[in-house]
């Protein structure tokens, strides 16, 4: 279907930040539970709007790559408004770094794409994981895919194959262009993620999810093989409650007094 | 001796306090040569600085987020066979770095908080609650960003090194249409100042006391993601989780809760002070010395107490 568009939006299941996280004893992260990372409902919500808005049509992908559990995430993703869901799982990409994550989700990009006929594409990411949070991913898949990295997009606005992207960088406003196909990594200003009511739980329920392993996409664990690993993981010691007084009309006076005995003057 | 490509997406006239920190973690690791995007009117001059022995750029100015600037580093990693390849924790550098470690085929780890020699780095994770040590598996370079705040900012000026340009030219895939900067607020850098006064919701649109206790205290103003959402403040001044990581000697935080993501981007700062008219805010349980208080009874108390000890 020439004309059409193919959006992918790279969503991570992470164990939720309002629990306590656990770093286990094998080092790796502990992942019994989680959720699709709330970062992450930020690119589907621009991926739906641009659905909503472009002239041709528009498929949106949900594509995941984690345990087991992470179907969990995709399902999410189906009931806020995705077409299809796409589930990367693998033994070989437990304690995946950067490189790995970014090695791994080109290849599932390209099998995703290979489902759709010649349509443009357009990646849609987070703009951090909020478990691994080094926001190298977007940059480093669309290197791997030889088209641009826009990140830090707070608005995306795609006009005959043309983004127009508007992003923060420091103390930098930018309004930046590019053609399709590439990669946007969309913050949390860009957008209020909407919540998917149960109509749409409903039709979640019919759209099709793929679940597929490396051996699919034609990588042996060697290619997969992280750059960077973990030697030692130690919390942090809790910083304990201090003084806590009522304001009796001079709690203010105490404040600055507390201020200059700690030497913070 | 250990070599160490530094990155700098522009140089202006003046380093700014994260390029000085930078280069005094390069000069403490080995031999720093500096790669950048751009250079300012007066060329190398910013860059004369004990431990940079030369400077490289492209031919002609390339800015982020052009993709040439990977490419420019991955270049200067061809002719140097960099052990390390550091840059500042910001946006654009990470995307830069990330770009770049793909094609040296490299490890990359963002967010460090230092790293050595040998290709170890440290970080905090898990929004600020876990701290881990890391290693690149093979034989460098290791690409790494580093946060501010974790080295001091001693530069000690040298000769202008040497510049040598690499052919590589920005690419015409990603235009910059239109850029401006944020206004100069006039108080210190919100990530390099030693005093941060941070409000939330409790101050309901009015910032007046928040930025007069902040005067009185030299200090930089921050915000929580309710106060930026809100238009109080500008979005740069968010500290947390998707804002700024900020660690000064004193962070006094005003009518804000203390949600998680809030803690992620302070919770590491010298001393917590809170004013919250909740006491059970979760706020408190971080706080050194917590008032139980309505802020526009407290702040005006600690205002008048501060300008009466001045004198
Ligand atoms: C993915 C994600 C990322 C996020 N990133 C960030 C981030 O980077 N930074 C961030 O801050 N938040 C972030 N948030 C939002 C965060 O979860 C909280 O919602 C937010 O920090 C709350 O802001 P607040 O404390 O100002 O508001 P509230 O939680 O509403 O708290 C306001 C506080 O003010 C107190 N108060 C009210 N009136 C007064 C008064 N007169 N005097 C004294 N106290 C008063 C109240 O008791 C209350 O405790 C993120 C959320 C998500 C989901
Ligand atoms: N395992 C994963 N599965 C799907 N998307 C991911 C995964 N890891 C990272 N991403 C995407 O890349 C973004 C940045 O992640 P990170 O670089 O880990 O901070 C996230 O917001 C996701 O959109």
């Amino acid at each position: 279907m020439p004309g059409s568009l193919h959006i992918i939006t790279l969503v991570k299941w992470v164990p939720d930040a309002q629990l306590e996280r656990q770093i286990g004893e094998d080092r790796r992260l502990i992942r019994s539970e989680g959720i699709l990372g709330e970062l992450d409902e930020h690119p589907l919500e621009a991926a739906l709007q641009i659905k909503e808005q472009y002239d041709t049509e528009v498929r949106v992908s949900a594509l995941t790559m984690g345990p087991p559990g992470a179907s969990a995430a995709v399902k999410k993703a189906l009931q806020i408004g995705a077409d299809d869901g796409f589930h990367l799982t693998d033994e070989a990409l437990q304690a995946a770094d950067i490189w790995t994550t970014s090695v791994a989700l080109t290849a599932a990009i390209n099998f995703v794409r290979s489902t759709a006929s010649d349509s443009d594409f357009l990646v849609l990411t987070g703009m951090a994981s909020e478990d691994g949070e080094t926001a190298a991913v977007p940059a480093q898949v669309a290197a791997r895919l030889g088209i641009p990295a826009l990140t830090q997009a707070t608005d995306v606005v795609l006009k005959d194959g043309q983004l127009d992207v508007d992003r923060i960088s420091g103390r930098r406003f930018q309004k930046v262009s590019a053609p399709l196909p590439a990669v946007v990594a969309v913050t949390d200003q860009a957008n209020e993620p909407r919540y998917p009511n149960f109509r749409a739980i409903m039709k979640a329920k019919k759209k099709p999810t793929t679940t597929f392993s490396l051996a699919e996409l034609g990588l042996t664990h060697y290619a997969v093989e992280s750059k960077v690993s973990l030697l030692a993981a130690e919390p942090r010691p809790e910083r304990e409650a201090g003084e806590i007084i009522h304001d009796d009309g001079a709690a203010g006076q105490k404040t600055v007094e507390f201020l200059s005995k700690e030497g913070l003057l | 001796m250990t070599q160490v490509l530094v990155f700098f997406d522009r140089v202006d006239a003046h380093l700014t306090p994260a390029q000085a920190e930078l280069l005094t973690h390069a000069d403490a690791l080995g031999e720093t040569v500096v790669v950048t995007g751009s250079l300012p009117a007066q060329g190398a001059a910013p860059l004369a600085v004990k431990g940079v022995t030369g400077v490289l750029t492209g031919d002609g100015p390339i800015y982020a987020p052009n993709p040439a600037l990977a490419e420019l580093v991955a270049t200067a990693a061809g002719e140097l066979y960099p052990d390390l390849i550091l840059g500042s924790d910001t946006p654009d550098t990470v995307d830069t770095l990330s770009q770049a470690a793909v094609s040296l085929n490299a490890g990359l780890i963002t967010g460090a908080t230092g790293v050595t020699g040998s290709g170890a780095a440290t970080k905090s994770v898990l929004a600020g609650s876990w701290r881990t040590t890391a290693q690149i598996s093979e034989d460098g370079p290791l690409l790494a960003t580093l946060r501010p705040n974790t080295a001091s900012q001693q530069v000690v000026p040298a000769a202008e090194p040497e510049v040598v340009e690499l052919e590589v030219k920005a690419s015409s895939v990603v235009r910059i249409l239109e850029e401006s900067e944020l206004p100069d607020s006039g108080r210190p850098n919100l990530t390099e100042a030693s005093t941060v006064v941070a409000f939330g919701r409790g101050v309901d649109g009015d910032v007046t006391l928040v930025e007069q206790l902040a005067d009185e205290l030299g200090a930089a103003v921050g915000a929580s993601r309710v106060a930026t959402d809100a238009g109080w403040i500008d979005h740069s001044a968010q500290v947390g989780q998707t804002g700024v990581t900020v660690s000064p000697q004193l962070y006094i935080s005003v009518g804000i809760s203390g949600a998680i993501h809030q803690k992620a981007g302070m919770q590491t700062s010298g001393t917590i002070v809170a004013i919250n008219k909740d006491e059970d805010a979760p706020v408190f349980e971080i706080a050194d010395f917590g008032v139980a208080g309505d802020l526009n009874d407290v702040l005006p108390q600690m205002i008048s107490e501060l300008r009466r000890r001045k004198g």
